[in-house]
């Protein structure tokens, strides 16, 4: 029962977003028919028919019923086909996304779990010693909180890349020196080119980690279960692992997935400023060039892969807390 | 958890006489004025006068001058932009551009937040059902990109519209804690005797629970306040903000694509973000305060921890010279966040 509340959740989530990124387009002043055709008018003269195959194209053309249109959609988005962009023209979208994927899921997933893995010791090692100069790791972590993601990512490039020389200014990789490929020399290169941008992620988001994580280790400790555990004389690392740590926890992980989806947006801003090749950047690619198919194929993909992450997270929420499996 | 401080406060004999009690007020104000709200106030309260009053000093943030990235000097305070503009004249424009947007935004994103979370709350049932639903469904979709998709459909990109596009983002996750919130005051006591006494349910709503959610509903305007400022400073980044309107982000967009990165203008992108920062260790600071108004433990607990080892190390002190005593210290040690 517990189990299909949360498939139907799930699935009432993609249904909005779907759903969403349909009307989106059509809800909204400003036609992206006229957007594209004054892009392309920069290039030369455009003709009547040129604007009625872009009509097709985007799905503005008025013979079919806004029903009929959205049961197209649907039908469209089962079988994969998501139109074609505009900048890549003619790539597919789908092909676009799957181009950019790769390199938003491994930086940014690389980048929270490390974030998260730190914040939680950190964060329980400075709820256990409370009342230390640990303490003062509050107001530390509080600013590196307040400070905007991309202006951190600003001065690092300004500090380290441009004055210093230490890191590359922008990419993904050297496309001078190596090609995409699972071999030592790429994936070297792309970690080189990886590390500031990650970095900037971990640490503008590691001080909410921390304090989240010390906050319910300074409330868990204060339970009845706590003292029971230190009075039959377990050692106090026990005590603060497996009796305190993993059950206050539990409300970091499921604002583990909630963050995915943050992370993910917030990565759009940190990958434009180091016009690191993945999903934000592209996606602000498509924005510049009012390539408005690119744009909802990226956007539907990021909430996929939200969706997706927040689902796995919840059925492994199961197996930590063991209070969920017991109430179903 | 959600009882005010002044009740926790240990009531000292005959203070229930009245002369007694503007020293009971004065203690409660010195327990909840720590230093990091002071700080956070002040920072708070200096962002604010250099965005309300910075704007009628400062000359005209738009005028074009032949001296264009010019360093700090006497006469441009923080340097000129590419064009020759005044630094500190857009900053000025910019802080009020970005807190007005701010306070707008937490301002709606109140309202919804409190109308979704603590009207369902407290009816229950399908309603409940229904706005939970509705609140995780657009808690789970990523904001950001949500943003763009809108704001890329939208020419005249104007202040209401952006300001209500990060509201419909970002008023999910407060709804949430409001509604647990909520959950738990309706059922106590009091509100069961107002419903029993006939008490209509929008004045147990606004007198019985409201005044309850307070601290919660503060803590949540604060935050709001942080994550508009910030949402709003990466949407204009990427050039998607108001149209026309100066805003810190809007000044780091226009700095970024000047190319003040590589031509060593630190003076150009530096104190937007710096104001950004401020403001928002600023309202943390003040948050971190609320919390530990919320949630006591937060603040008892470090300090009891700290009197324990105090006591310890003076209890280790005096056994130390008769020597052994450390094996009864182990049990001494057992528990003190009781309190």
């Amino acid at each position: 029962m517990h189990f299909l509340r949360k498939i139907g959740f799930y699935l009432v989530a993609l249904w909005a977003a779907v759903t969403l990124n349909f009307f989106i387009p059509r809800a909204l002043p400003g036609s992206p028919v006229d957007a594209v055709l004054a892009k392309l008018a920069l290039r030369g003269p455009v003709d009547p028919s040129t604007r009625e195959a872009i009509e097709v194209m985007l799905g503005a053309d008025d013979d079919t019923s806004l029903f009929e249109e959205y049961f197209a959609y649907l039908a469209g988005l089962f079988r994969g086909d998501l139109g074609i962009s505009v900048t890549y023209f003619p790539t597919p979208v789908s092909q676009v996304v799957g181009q950019s994927l790769p390199w938003t899921l491994v930086l940014v997933g690389l980048a929270t779990t490390i974030t998260f893995v730190i914040g939680m010791v950190l964060g329980t090692v400075a709820g256990w010693k409370r009342g230390t100069w640990l303490d003062s790791l509050i107001p530390a972590t509080t600013i590196l909180q307040a400070v905007p993601y991309f202006w951190l990512a600003l001065l690092f490039i300004y500090v380290l890349s441009v004055n210093m020389g230490l890191f590359p200014i922008a990419g993904g990789y050297d496309y001078t020196l190596v090609r995409p490929a699972l071999d030592y020399p790429f994936l070297s290169n792309a970690v080189y080119y990886g590390f500031l941008p990650a970095l900037t992620i971990v640490l503008s988001s590691l001080g909410g980690w921390l304090l989240g994580m010390r906050n319910m280790m300074v409330s868990t400790l204060s339970e009845d279960y706590i003292l029971t555990a230190e009075a039959k004389g377990l050692s106090p690392r026990r005590v603060m692992i497996m009796y305190a740590a993993r059950n206050a926890m539990l409300p970091s992980v499921s604002g583990f997935a909630i963050s995915l989806g943050f992370v993910v947006s917030g990565s759009i801003v940190v990958e434009t400023v180091f016009s690191y090749p993945g999903v934000g950047y592209t996606m602000l690619q498509a924005v510049q060039n009012n390539d408005y198919s690119l744009m909802q194929g990226l956007f539907l993909i990021i909430t996929v892969s939200v969706l997706a992450a927040n689902l796995v997270v919840d059925l492994l929420y199961g197996v930590i807390d063991p209070r969920t499996r017991a109430r179903s | 958890m959600t009882q005010s401080p002044q009740t926790v406060t240990p009531v000292s004999p005959g203070s229930e006489s009245r002369p007694r009690r503007p020293g009971r007020l004065r203690a409660a104000l010195r327990r909840i004025a720590t230093p990091s709200l002071l700080i956070g106030v002040g920072l708070v309260v200096l962002t604010s006068l250099f965005g309300i009053i910075g704007p009628f000093f400062v000359a005209d943030p738009l005028a074009i001058s032949s001296g264009g990235m010019q360093p700090p000097s006497a006469e441009h305070w923080l340097g000129t932009t590419q064009t020759g503009q005044d630094v500190v004249a857009q900053l000025a424009w910019a802080t009020r551009g970005s807190l007005t947007v701010g306070l707008i935004v937490a301002t709606l994103a109140l309202l919804l937040s409190a109308f979704f979370g603590v009207l369902g709350g407290y009816l229950g049932g399908w309603v409940d059902e229904l706005f939970s639903l509705f609140t995780n469904v657009v808690l789970i979709l990523p904001g950001l990109p949500l943003m763009i998709v809108i704001g890329s459909y939208v020419e005249q990109r104007g202040l209401l519209l952006i300001s209500l596009i990060l509201a419909i983002t970002s008023w999910a996750a407060a709804a949430r804690v409001l509604r647990s919130q909520t959950l738990s005051i309706r059922n106590r006591d009091y509100v069961q005797a107002a419903r029993v006494a006939g008490e209509k349910p929008h004045r147990i709503i606004s007198v019985e629970i409201l005044p309850n959610l307070l601290p919660v509903m503060s803590s949540g305007f604060v935050f709001a306040l942080i994550t508009a400022i910030l949402g709003e400073a990466g949407l204009s980044f990427i050039g998607l903000g108001v149209y026309g309107t100066q805003t810190w982000g809007s000044m780091l967009f226009y700095a970024q694509n000047a190319q003040a990165l590589t031509l060593g203008g630190w003076w150009w992108f530096v104190p937007p973000g710096a104001m950004i920062a401020l403001l928002g260790c600023g309202l943390s600071l003040i948050n971190f305060s609320i919390d530990g108004i919320i949630n006591p433990r937060l603040r008892t607990a470090p300090k009891a921890a700290r009197n324990l080892r105090k006591a310890e190390q003076a209890a280790d002190e005096r056994s130390s010279r008769p020597d052994d005593g450390s094996s009864d210290r182990r049990s001494t040690s057992s528990k003190e966040a009781v309190a």
